[in-house]
């Protein structure tokens, strides 16, 4: 990729970072970055379209360390969950081989597979030497008649951030808009049904399988959700939605931009997450579609949902009231779990604003109050010297946090992409609770805090008391004695 | 404290429960150069040998006093004298148990009476010594069967040093510790127990020792009539020069009360090592007995521990079980799973142990498989924890099984898995986990009626809106 083509992906007019010294994102700093490479930001930002072929072009590394590694599910095609890669030799990167066996490699996979579409991620390696991964795409998809996608995402492009955005923009290049979807039907009830896009949700843990049965009973077809459950065809399509949500993250924010701009589609940012984010998430469908029976019936929608979700997490409330939390997240936006949290009378005492904009910074002032800290620079030092700091009796953060948390015996709740449990949507708020509720009252954390008995010197002749002596009236057992105790 | 509910049902539908005749036998198992005999019918042999041969893989020493029509109804004292006789001639064993079984119990046997004939009739056979336990299968279990046996094993072998006068005899061997074992540590346990004893220094004298006998391995002599390996009756004797005696199990109680009685050898008790604080204490006591520091192996087991118990927590933390077993065996499991967060939502025991109410449940039922699968199924629990007669209960309500106890009859390796000490939690903990993680309930995928996939089940549909 020309470093022009990378200035104009870092340019990004719709972000509010993109001004001051922050624009484009901040460059990664040696000796202490933590965050993944363009190659990373790419493939995870597609890797969920699900019936595609995607190969990795490059040595081992960057395909062998991190496929199949994401917690995104399909409803149907698994072929995303097969790793493929051109696993480049010395021999190959010596002798330039590199795209022919690249070219060997998509044949290979539409042979095997008959996928839909190849997807060809490219990295350092090829990158370096000038392997024209562009060209070789271009002559596959004619020789074989099946749609293949460079996409160009070496890792020393930049961060992963801007790995996501050249996976947008590959996207917007090369498939939106190839083909028209199926004309809308009519809805149950004769009700109108709107075609949307959702941008940048990835269906982690199955969890957006919580909120589509509310957007088919509101008339919402999805065209495409980028990318979490997609197939090849859907994100064809994405040029004929009325209205895109951006879900969450700006990661993909070109996309929507260039929607916007090329086919004059609106767009608005969202999320699932929280009773209260669900619910202005399905206001602003109806608001941007301007269509007043979708308004009435999304009200009584969330009316119906609010009142029973609150109803089942009443149960649980005394359980989480007053516990305090130390959220740091990456993606997420902050304020959107902060929201979700007090929800459930949890305190949240300081918050991670990494990627935040300023707006968002305000957002959570406005629901925190002044007096909550901020935290810029999330290493893992930092951060357990704030959940000592404020008494958090949580920390929830992304899995790279998670065992750092756990080696200092801090209780941990895993909020990124690699999870197991799916939190989004009104039903999303039990599954959160329980995990809370979980590992919050675990007995883990004692034993993991006691001390051996052995190693308190002055306590020998307590500890003896644990070991019960058989007498002839013979004492209970030392288990039975603390549980009487307790 | 649980409430133990007792059976209502007339019928015991997938039995639960085995006997008390052959958990007796097994005690016997666990000394060298023993026959256990069941002064039965021959089928009461026959079907125990099965059993166990099919847990252990091995061949398993074990005799009948073949009781007949006549001698069912006339007595079967001579049968007892002549089982004895034949067996000590053939094969010379160390020691005896005579079993009864619930035919001679109901006859009425006299065991002991018999033993003194045979005693009184072969003086040449006074080598092997003989041990008669009452075990009827109409009453208790097989843990308790097997304490029992315990139990009269050290009233008949283990000299009474404080009745005799015979002065201050505990510590004569400053090195020997006693260990009651009960009927539910496998071989694999009972390595633990042993190699954690010698680390401190101590030498170990299991009573019984299955891990010398029943841990499957091949002996150079062959075959053997009798059981190659396990505690010799000679050191046995001696359990009263012991520094202390440390008693597994709730089950053996009153055997290790009785070891007490006879010897006032210092007696310590552990419910089982199956968490973090039991083996702690396990460990401290060890310190206490021997003077000598908790070598860092263990020390470093223990650290893996922790961290295990916070790793899996996030995947066992919140399930439920429903636990099936004998009491010793509930008790540890119940508190295994206690340990990390995880409830005993359902708690089955063959027969009535009052051990088992000191778990801090609601109740726990006596019962069978049947039983354990009809609660399991009401209170919709995440995994059943039992024998492989579990397996058919787990597979029809759709739930992994995580076998312990006996029988293992599908499931090799199973007699020697090790559940005790930091390192044996720790790998129960990783195959909890690893069961809930294969078996992780996902979200189930929603196909939208609008879906334009063609991979959708609404594909083919007239655009899947009219449903």
């Amino acid at each position: 990729m020309k470093a022009k083509d990378i200035a104009e992906l870092l340019d990004e007019p719709a972000c509010e970072h993109n001004k001051k010294s922050k624009s484009g994102c901040a460059k990664p700093k040696p000796g202490a970055s933590a965050g993944g490479c363009a190659f990373d930001g790419a493939q995870i930002a597609l890797l969920p379209v699900a019936d595609v072929a995607h190969i990795v072009h490059g040595p081992i590394a960057c395909a062998g360390s991190s496929w199949d590694n994401r917690g995104t599910r399909s409803s149907g095609a698994k072929l995303y969950r097969i790793g493929m890669t051109t696993d480049l030799t010395e021999q190959d990167v010596i002798m330039g081989r590199g795209e022919k066996r690249l070219f060997h490699s998509i044949k290979q996979a539409i042979e095997t597979y008959s996928p839909p579409a190849v997807f060809v991620y490219n990295t350092c390696v090829p990158a370096l030497i000038g392997d024209d991964v562009d060209a070789i795409c271009k002559a596959a998809t004619e020789r074989w008649n099946v749609p293949v996608v460079s996409v160009d995402a070496a890792g020393f492009y930049g961060t992963k951030n801007l790995g996501n955005r050249i996976a947008g923009d590959a996207m917007i290049k090369y498939v939106v808009g190839t083909r028209d979807p199926e004309p809308a039907p009519m809805g149950k009830n004769g009700i109108k049904v709107h075609d949307v896009n959702l941008i940048g949700e990835y269906n982690i843990a199955g969890e957006f399988w919580h909120v589509l049965p509310l957007l088919d009973e509101l008339g919402l077809r999805i065209l495409c959700t980028l990318s979490g459950d997609a197939r090849f065809e859907e994100v064809q399509t994405m040029h004929k939605a009325e209205v895109n949500m951006m879900v969450c993250s700006k990661a993909m924010i070109n996309v929507a931009r260039k929607l916007n701009e090329r086919f004059n589609i609106p767009w608005f940012e969202g999320s699932f997450y929280g009773i209260t984010d669900t619910s202005q998430a399905l206001r602003d469908f109806a608001k941007s579609l301007n269509d007043d029976d979708l308004t009435a019936r999304t009200e009584a929608l969330i009316l119906r949902e609010e009142k029973s979700i609150r109803d089942k997490l009443e149960a649980w409330r005394p359980r989480l009231q007053g516990k305090r939390v130390l959220l740091y997240t990456g993606g997420v936006k902050s304020w959107s779990v902060i929201s979700a949290l007090q929800d459930l009378g949890m305190k949240v005492v300081a918050t991670g604003t990494k990627k935040s904009t300023e707006e968002d910074k305000a957002r959570i002032r406005e629901l925190m109050g002044d007096d909550t800290l901020m935290i810029d620079d999330g290493n893992p030092k930092e951060l357990l010297r704030i959940v000592k700091e404020y008494k958090a009796d949580i920390l929830i953060a992304g899995g790279r946090n998670m065992y750092t948390a756990l080696k200092a015996r801090v209780p941990f709740l895993d909020i990124n992409q690699e999870r197991e449990f799916g939190y989004a949507g009104y039903d999303g708020m039990i599954e959160l609770v329980k995990q809370l509720c979980q590992t919050l009252e675990s007995p883990v954390w004692t034993q993991a805090k006691k001390p051996a008995p052995w190693e308190s010197g002055a306590s020998v002749g307590i500890k003896a008391e644990a070991l019960t002596m058989l007498t002839p009236n013979e004492q209970p057992s030392a288990d039975a004695e603390k549980r009487e105790a307790s | 404290m649980a409430e133990l509910v007792k059976r209502k049902k007339a019928l015991s539908v997938s039995p639960l429960k085995a006997s008390q005749t052959i958990g007796a036998s097994l005690a016997f198992l666990g000394f060298s150069r023993a026959m256990p005999i069941m002064h039965g019918s021959q089928g009461c042999t026959a079907f125990a040998k099965v059993f166990f041969v099919r847990h252990f893989r091995e061949p398993i020493p074990l005799q009948t006093t073949a009781m007949d029509q006549v001698s069912a109804v006339m007595g079967a004292d001579d049968n007892i004298v002549e089982a004895l006789k034949v067996v000590a001639e053939k094969s010379s064993p160390s020691v005896i148990g005579l079993v009864t079984t619930g035919l001679a119990e109901t006859q009425g046997t006299d065991i002991q009476r018999a033993t003194k004939e045979f005693r009184k009739k072969h003086p040449e056979l006074n080598g092997t010594e003989v041990v008669a336990v009452n075990t009827p299968d109409f009453s208790g279990c097989f843990e308790s069967g097997f304490a029992l046996a315990v139990q009269s094993i050290i009233e008949t072998l283990v000299p009474n040093s404080v009745k005799e006068g015979k002065g201050e005899k505990v510590g004569f061997k400053r090195k020997q510790v006693n260990v009651l074992c009960n009927a539910n540590l496998t071989p694999g346990d009972l390595e633990f127990v042993t190699e954690s004893i010698e680390s401190f220094g101590l030498r170990p004298l299991l009573i019984p020792d299955l891990s010398g006998s029943l841990d499957g391995h091949l002996a150079d002599e062959g075959f053997n009539p009798l059981t190659t390996g396990g505690t010799s009756i000679a050191d046995l004797k001696t359990a009263g020069e012991s520094v202390a005696t440390l008693v597994v199990g709730d089950s053996l109680k009153s055997a290790g009360k009785s070891l007490l009685d006879k010897t006032g050898v210092p007696s310590f008790h552990f419910s089982h090592l199956m968490t973090l604080d039991s083996v702690d204490d396990w460990f401290h006591c060890l310190t206490n007995i021997s003077g000598e520091i908790v070598p860092t192996k263990w020390q470093r087991h223990r650290s893996q521990l922790q961290d295990a118990l916070l790793d899996c927590h996030f995947m066992v933390g919140s399930k439920s079980a429903a636990i099936a077993g004998d009491g010793d065996l509930v008790i540890g499991f119940h508190d295994l799973l206690a340990s990390i967060g995880a409830t005993s939502k359902v708690c089955v025991i063959p027969a009535k142990a009052k051990s088992v109410t000191k778990l801090p449940i609601e109740v726990i039922h006596i019962g069978d498989l049947e039983d354990l699968e009809n609660l399991a199924s009401e209170n919709s629990v995440d995994i059943l924890i039992g024998n492989s007669h579990a397996t058919e209960s787990a597979e029809r309500l759709g739930v992994p099984i995580l076998r312990m106890g006996f029988p293992q009859y599908d499931f090799v390796g199973g007699f020697q898995r090790c559940w005790s000490g930091y390192k044996g939690i720790t790998q129960a903990l990783f195959d909890l986990a690893n069961i809930f993680l294969q078996s992780h309930h996902e979200i189930q995928p929603y196909h939208s009626i609008y879906s334009q996939k063609s991979d959708s089940p609404y594909a083919d549909s007239e655009h899947g809106a009219v449903h």
